[in-house]
């Protein structure tokens, strides 16, 4: 059982607070993914598990133990580093072994271990070499398996895979996931800014938010399973940072507020949304938001033109120009034949919608909104 | 000499004009280099055929000895306790640089990572140690030495030549150090090694070019030196080499034995030379790729 508690976390360095009013609980087993725009703070909280920071507030609980005076190496965790800080005058196999040297482990235990790692990562025949003779993938899993060789209860990865080529990155992801299979009940903490190792790693997604110099801002955006953030967010940052191509947001006026059902005005187009009206007032301003996946084309009441369009190949992003709007609306398509200035039928259906109120907040959603979106999109 | 000698071959070679001019700009090059190497290597030769000639044929400026003999070299030794003079100096020199790159690994590991009220003076301050004439420090590193009951022992010795070798040991040490990655500390707090341990099994490894470099100026330094030897010590069996030599006299004490003094100077400079030419490579790295990536 390896269960973490944040409470109460912040950090500053010197006047600029860069972490605030962390409350979080991961729990043990659990593959939890910081996730955030760049200089959020990501690494630092990561740092601040790692026992490499103090925090100015708050605490820190592993497995039931407050680990904040308590130096890294007793914290029971373990780190990869982004840039592999493996030591480079060591062998593969020094390079794993220093540490449980140090910790006086008997030699048959630290070979074994080793040898684990070595059978897990697929290190056989690197033993011997030194980090520079090693490819950037290669010096990834020693640095990963100098982790695993200390049989930590956490493991804390700081953005692990940035250095990798693309391909490399996609093998390494599965190898990571299958990994936290293997190890069971070791809890993970992973650092990144890539969404879609964030979406398809995590049991639970932490977004992070730049606090811009302001004290009284939380730093936890949400903090959710990754589906919750799409589908859920719970305010408009959220919603822009999650999903890629990011949100479409309009700015609108709510018209006329019915039975689980907004009607909302966008310089004259009138947007149904299928939401709680709860606290809304009609003549509010608010901005609507809907995902450029949920964007139908070719169907109906809606007429816009195509101001830009960028085949992918498996998807085409279409730019539609909406009147009175100034940044075109984005539609993705399956359809690769669409050019631009053809004018299309558009409809944004309202079980897709998302509404924000004028502070970011978001308007709570059903939770038929994912099953119908489903439907829409099969 | 080595020195100069060493550089001179590093020193890129002028590319040959296209056109067939009269080639004015590499006779020139040859001439000062030339020049350069006679002046810097001449000493050195002619220490080495006087050490060979002996009686009248010192008084002859002829570089090649009409009847070469080793009777100096052996005189040497024959005469006073050279083997341990040389002896000593060795002790010393080897103490020296052991000592100043163990202290100035940890001091620099110090002024590198931690982060303390008055730094950057303290570093100031270590360097403008160095900057003091040694006679400015020699009357109150006597008292210091008497009052540690060191005078005239090897240790007396020691202690005056870090004086010289520490400012500039840990200015190079620091320097480097600052160039290593901070994640190689932090993952050796994640290990839980202690700092000795990081200092002396992660960093020293990797400053290993850094060290040779700076380990053989110290020796160099502590080799040669002179006041401080000449004030420290008197009795003949706990004189270093420098010393030794100037005090090498006849029997009669009217001449001065030019013959054995070259030849000891000779003795001792080879030791130097060896070091030199068995590190030089290393020296080179040293000095210009500094940092280890991994
Ligand atoms: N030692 C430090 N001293 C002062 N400021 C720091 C220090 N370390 C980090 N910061 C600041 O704290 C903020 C958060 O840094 P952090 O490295 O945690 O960001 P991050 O979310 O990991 O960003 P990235 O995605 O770019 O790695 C940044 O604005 C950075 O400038
Ligand atoms: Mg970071």
């Amino acid at each position: 059982m390896s269960r973490i508690e944040l409470r109460g976390i912040s950090k500053r360095f010197g006047d600029t607070p860069v972490l605030n009013d962390i409350d979080l609980s991961i729990a043990a087993g659990e593959f939890c993914v910081f996730v955030g725009p760049s200089g959020c703070g990501k690494s630092t909280l990561l740092r601040l598990l790692a026992g490499l920071e103090d925090p100015c507030a708050g605490e820190i609980e592993i497995d039931g133990v407050l680990v904040n005076d308590l130096p890294p190496a007793q914290r029971n965790v373990a780190m990869v580093f982004q840039s592999y800080a493996l030591y480079p005058h060591m062998s593969v196999f020094q390079n794993m072994a220093f540490g449980l040297q140090h910790r006086k482990l008997p030699a048959g235990e630290i070979e074994r271990r080793i040898a684990d790692a070595v059978r897990i990562l697929q290190l056989d025949g690197l033993l011997q070499r030194r980090p520079k003779e090693l490819s950037g993938g290669q010096r990834q899993r020693v640095a990963i398996a100098r982790a695993i060789v200390r049989q930590p209860k956490v493991f804390l990865f700081d953005e692990p895979l940035s250095n990798l080529d693309a391909a490399l990155r996609v093998q390494t992801r599965l190898e990571i996931a299958r990994l936290h299979r293997a190890l069971g009940s070791a809890s993970m903490v992973y650092v990144t800014h890539d969404q879609v190792e964030a979406m398809t790693l995590a049991d639970r997604i932490v977004l992070l938010q730049p606090l811009a110099g302001r004290n009284d801002a939380a730093s936890v955006a949400q903090a959710g399973a990754p589906l919750a953030l799409y589908h859920h967010p719970a305010n408009r940052f959220v919603a822009a940072f999650i999903g890629s191509p990011a949100m479409n947001f309009v700015d609108a006026t709510v018209q006329s507020l019915g039975d689980g059902r907004v009607l909302a005005d966008a310089h004259g187009m009138l947007c149904a949304a299928q939401l709680s009206p709860q606290g809304l007032a009609v003549g509010e301003p608010v901005t609507l938001g809907i995902r450029p996946e949920h964007v139908l084309l070719g169907e109906g009441a809606q007429r816009a033109r195509v101001s830009h369009v960028e085949h992918l190949g498996e998807v085409s992003h279409v730019y539609l120009e909406l009147p009175g709007v100034s940044t075109p609306l984005l539609a993705k398509s399956a359809c690769d034949d669409i050019a631009i200035y053809d004018v299309l039928a558009f409809d944004l259906p309202a079980q897709a919608m998302h509404l924000f109120r004028a502070d970011g907040v978001a308007q709570a959603r059903g939770d038929a909104a994912e099953r119908s979106v489903a439907a829409v999109n099969g | 000499m080595v020195k100069a000698g060493a550089v001179l071959q590093v020193l890129p070679s002028r590319a040959a004009p296209r056109q067939r001019r009269f080639p004015w700009g590499s006779i020139g090059y040859w001439v000062a280099s030339l020049l350069f190497i006679f002046v810097s290597v001449f000493p050195l030769l002619y220490a080495l055929s006087s050490s060979l000639k002996q009686g009248r044929g010192l008084f002859s400026p002829a570089l090649w000895p009409e009847a070469p003999t080793f009777a100096n070299y052996s005189g040497v030794f024959a005469e006073q306790p050279f083997a341990q003079n040389l002896l000593n100096s060795l002790l010393v020199a080897g103490s020296v640089v052991t000592l100043s790159l163990g202290l100035s690994l940890m001091a620099a590991w110090a002024f590198a990572r931690v982060e303390f009220r008055g730094r950057g003076l303290l570093l100031m301050l270590i360097l403008s140690a160095s900057m003091l004439p040694q006679v400015a420090v020699l009357s109150g590193m006597f008292e210091l030495v008497r009052a540690f009951g060191l005078y005239d022992t090897l240790g007396a010795l020691v202690i005056a030549d870090l004086v010289l070798t520490l400012p500039f040991t840990v200015w190079v040490l620091v320097t480097f150090m600052r160039q290593l990655p901070k994640e190689l500390e932090e993952a050796a707090a994640m290990d839980g090694v202690g700092v000795l341990t990081l200092v002396f099994r992660v960093y020293m490894p990797l400053l290993w070019p850094a060290l040779v470099a700076t380990g053989l100026l110290a020796f160099i330094a502590a080799w040669n030196e002179f006041l401080f030897a000449l004030t420290f010590t008197l009795s003949t069996e706990a004189r270093t080499v420098p010393v030794a030599i100037a005090l090498i006299s006849t029997p009669s004490g009217f001449e001065l034995p030019w013959g054995k003094i070259m030849a000891a100077s000779v003795i001792v400079t080879l030791p130097l030379v060896a070091l030199v030419v068995v590190f030089q490579r290393r020296i080179v790295s040293g000095l210009s790729a500094g940092a280890v990536k991994g």
